[in-house]
């Protein structure tokens, strides 16, 4: 685990007059925060193993603006929006894969309008695509047998349809999936989306990722999947507060590459 | 014969529809006071929804006891209206059961809005109950005191009324009664009216029946009972967009474009919803679009939205429900100010943001599309809730600091931290 992660950039396949099978889009959760940055390494290594051929924008790459949107800073939005189109047609990019299912939305519905139009694909779909065509294989390892809850993503569940794809892989680690009352469509943000990441909650009787970490304790796991770096982070929060020490929260990827100790 | 019955029941009956016919008016005069949308396209979709989520009420029994409790209701309604046709009919020419000489089905007929009828009044009931005994949380927020509580139990008593008018009115029905064909309910309560003169509770029983559907008609328009008419356009033109997907606003695509590239054509595009609004974002119903005027005006306050809701879950102020009543409250006014300004809307020094809606609801919401996706008929609150954080950024620029922090990093150097666009390769060392 030790050796250095093969991690190519846009500007290096150009420059070899090559393309890559993907674009890795790795956000500014992956890029920049610490827990973030270990799902970004869990995922690459799956690419690695897997053999695909990817590749990131490296300090090309900047917000998507999907925070500034949700604000309501149309303008900053679109500032970005159109910035990353042009560095996206400059490498004439077809298909993009991210582990943030916020720049996922943002990507795939809202930037074709302002003229960019890829195939993007949320990280677990990727992952089930490979699983899917043999290039990847999935195995129980050290998860084989443990309780697992999932948390869908509000921007991968309800606002995209996607439920199945991370259930999917979690199934192929052995592994007991356990629904929590509020799953799927029905599924409990996690308090993070909507730009709240980045502020307070307004005045309540409590925080949301503390009541969805009680309801994700109720059916007693003994590890939270998310899809989600601001997932991850919330509900790693609501663990340190109700249930240090018993659960842990870990990203799909994470959970693929950890079993097989890539 | 006297011609007077018949006369009365005319007078009443255009009326009553005259009526309505005003208030519909008025109601699409208010939606369309909203600004234009693009709605075109996926029009077999669009069907579709509509067929499945308000023809089919497919989304009501994801709460099992409500949601069949309300297919038995609106079954009930649509089917015995059937029996209205006949009831008009016999008021129009003074006959009495003009079909009745069709055969046996009549009494098939009749046997079934009988049943139908008996059903309808306990699941009304059951309603009733559920409503102002059994504490159920979102029956009891404070959003609801005064006129919705009151409006919600009006809409049952009418129903309980109006179906028991239709079983008195049969079974006093001495004709009927001895043909003994589809009194299947009614021959039951039929020996209670013994000794009294049932001729005289028939027709007083008819008239109430034919008389109380005509002013519950009439009520819709002041009450949440419209989404029994909008339910069914309000499903066709909801979004058929994934749920995540905000729209980009063009008159600012334009300004971009430009600024990225001074080369381009400011007058490349002569559209006129290209030109720069008046106004970004929504702090009056007149911002938002006419689907979301059609939207407040649907929604049946029933709830499902507020009680999915994260933020108001956990005690915020935020309640997707009461975004949906306030905007519907605050177009009502509107409308009235233009009818009483001769067709113009006279500035009232009023807004819906800031008088109905505080900035703290807005600022509570996660835009997480539970109430989107929980509510039956296609409402959507986030998109207004949305419109007026647009309003509050860029016309106010009234955010909350921390979030001007976030945008102000995302300015400078592409995150919402404030890291170096730099170090974003930094993760793999
Ligand atoms: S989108 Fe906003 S208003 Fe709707 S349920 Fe989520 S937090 Fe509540
Ligand atoms: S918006 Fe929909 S779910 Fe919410 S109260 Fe109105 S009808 Fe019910």
């Amino acid at each position: 685990m030790g050796d250095v992660l093969k991690v190519p950039t846009m500007a290096e396949f150009k420059a070899a007059g090559k393309q890559p099978e993907i674009l890795f889009w790795v956000g500014c959760a992956g890029s920049f925060d610490d827990r973030a940055r270990k799902i970004t390494k869990a995922f690459v290594r799956l690419l690695n193993k897997a053999k695909v051929d990817f590749a990131v924008l490296g300090t090309e790459e900047s917000c998507t603006g999907d925070p500034a949107k949700r604000s309501g800073n149309e303008f900053l939005f679109q500032m970005q929006a159109v910035t990353n189109i042009e560095v996206l047609s400059t490498y004439d990019v077809k298909k993009i894969v991210t582990a943030c299912p916020h720049c996922f939305n943002t990507l795939k519905n809202e930037y074709p309008s302002l003229g960019g139009n890829y195939k993007v694909m949320h990280h677990t779909q990727f992952l089930k695509s490979l699983l899917d065509e043999g290039r990847l294989t999935i195995e129980g390892g050290k998860f084989k047998g443990k309780r697992i809850t999932f948390h869908d993503p509000c921007f991968l569940g309800r606002a995209n349809d996607v439920y199945e794809a991370p259930r999917d892989l979690i199934k192929k680690l052995d592994v007991e999936l356990v629904e929590m009352k509020n799953c799927r469509k029905k599924g409990l943000c996690c308090g993070a989306g909507g730009a709240q990441m980045f502020k307070d909650a307004e005045v309540g009787q409590k925080e949301i990722n503390i009541e969805r970490t009680e309801q994700a304790m109720e059916v007693k796991p003994e590890i939270i999947a998310a899809g989600c770096p601001f997932c991850n982070t919330m509900m790693t929060d609501g663990v340190k507060n109700k249930a240090e020490g018993q659960i842990e929260v870990m990203d799909v990827a994470e959970l693929i590459a950890n079993a097989s100790d890539l | 014969m006297s011609l007077l019955p018949n006369i009365i029941f005319a007078i009443i009956f255009f009326s009553g529809l005259g009526f309505f016919a005003r208030n519909i008016r008025k109601l699409r005069r208010n939606i369309y006071l909203g600004k234009d949308v693009d709605t075109s396209g996926d029009t077999k979709l669009r069907w579709t929804n509509m067929a499945k989520i308000a023809l089919g009420q497919g989304k009501m029994t994801r709460r099992p006891i409500s949601g069949f409790l309300h297919i038995v209701v609106y079954l009930g309604f649509v089917i015995i209206n059937i029996e209205v046709l006949e009831i008009v009919i016999d008021g129009f020419l003074g006959t009495h059961r003009i079909f009745s000489n069709i055969g046996p089905i009549y009494g098939v007929l009749i046997g079934t809005f009988e049943v139908l009828a008996f059903l309808v009044f306990i699941s009304v009931v059951i309603f009733w109950f559920r409503r102002n005994t059994v504490n159920i949380k979102r029956f009891m927020s404070s959003e609801l005191n005064g006129w919705p509580k009151l409006d919600g139990n009006l809409i049952l008593y009418f129903e309980i009324v109006l179906m028991a008018l239709f079983i008195i009115m049969n079974a006093t029905d001495v004709e009927f009664q001895s043909s003994n064909n589809g009194n299947i309910i009614s021959q039951f309560f039929a020996p209670i009216f013994e000794g009294f003169n049932v001729n005289l509770i028939e027709r007083i029983a008819w008239w109430m029946h034919i008389v109380g559907i005509i002013i519950f008609l009439n009520y819709l328009y002041y009450s949440k009972h419209l989404h029994i008419l909008l339910a069914f356009p309000n499903t066709y033109f909801g979004s058929v967009k994934p749920k995540g997907f905000l729209n980009n606003i063009e008159s600012i695509t334009n300004e971009v474009k430009l600024m990225m590239d001074p080369e381009a054509d400011p007058y490349a595009s002569d559209s006129t919803d290209t030109l720069a609004p008046d106004k970004f974002g929504a702090s009056d119903v007149l911002d938002l679009n006419w689907v979301q005027l059609l939207n407040a005006y649907t929604c049946t306050e029933c709830g499902r939205c507020t009680s999915e809701c994260p933020a108001n879950q956990t005690g915020k102020k935020l309640s997707p429900r009461k975004i949906m009543m306030d905007t519907r409250d605050r177009l009502v006014e509107v409308g009235n100010n233009i009818d009483s300004n001769n067709g113009e809307f006279k500035l009232d020094g009023i807004q819906l943001l800031g008088d109905y809606i505080t900035n703290e609801e807005i600022w509570a919401c996660t835009s997480c599309n539970a109430c989107v996706e929980a509510c039956p008929i296609s409402i959507d609150p986030l998109s207004i809730i949305l419109e007026m954080r647009r309003y509050l950024v860029m016309e106010q620029s009234a955010a909350p600091m921390e979030l001007n922090n976030m945008m102000s990093n995302i300015e400078n150097n592409g995150a919402p931290w404030p890291y170096s666009q730099m170090d974003r390769l930094n993760w793999k060392n």
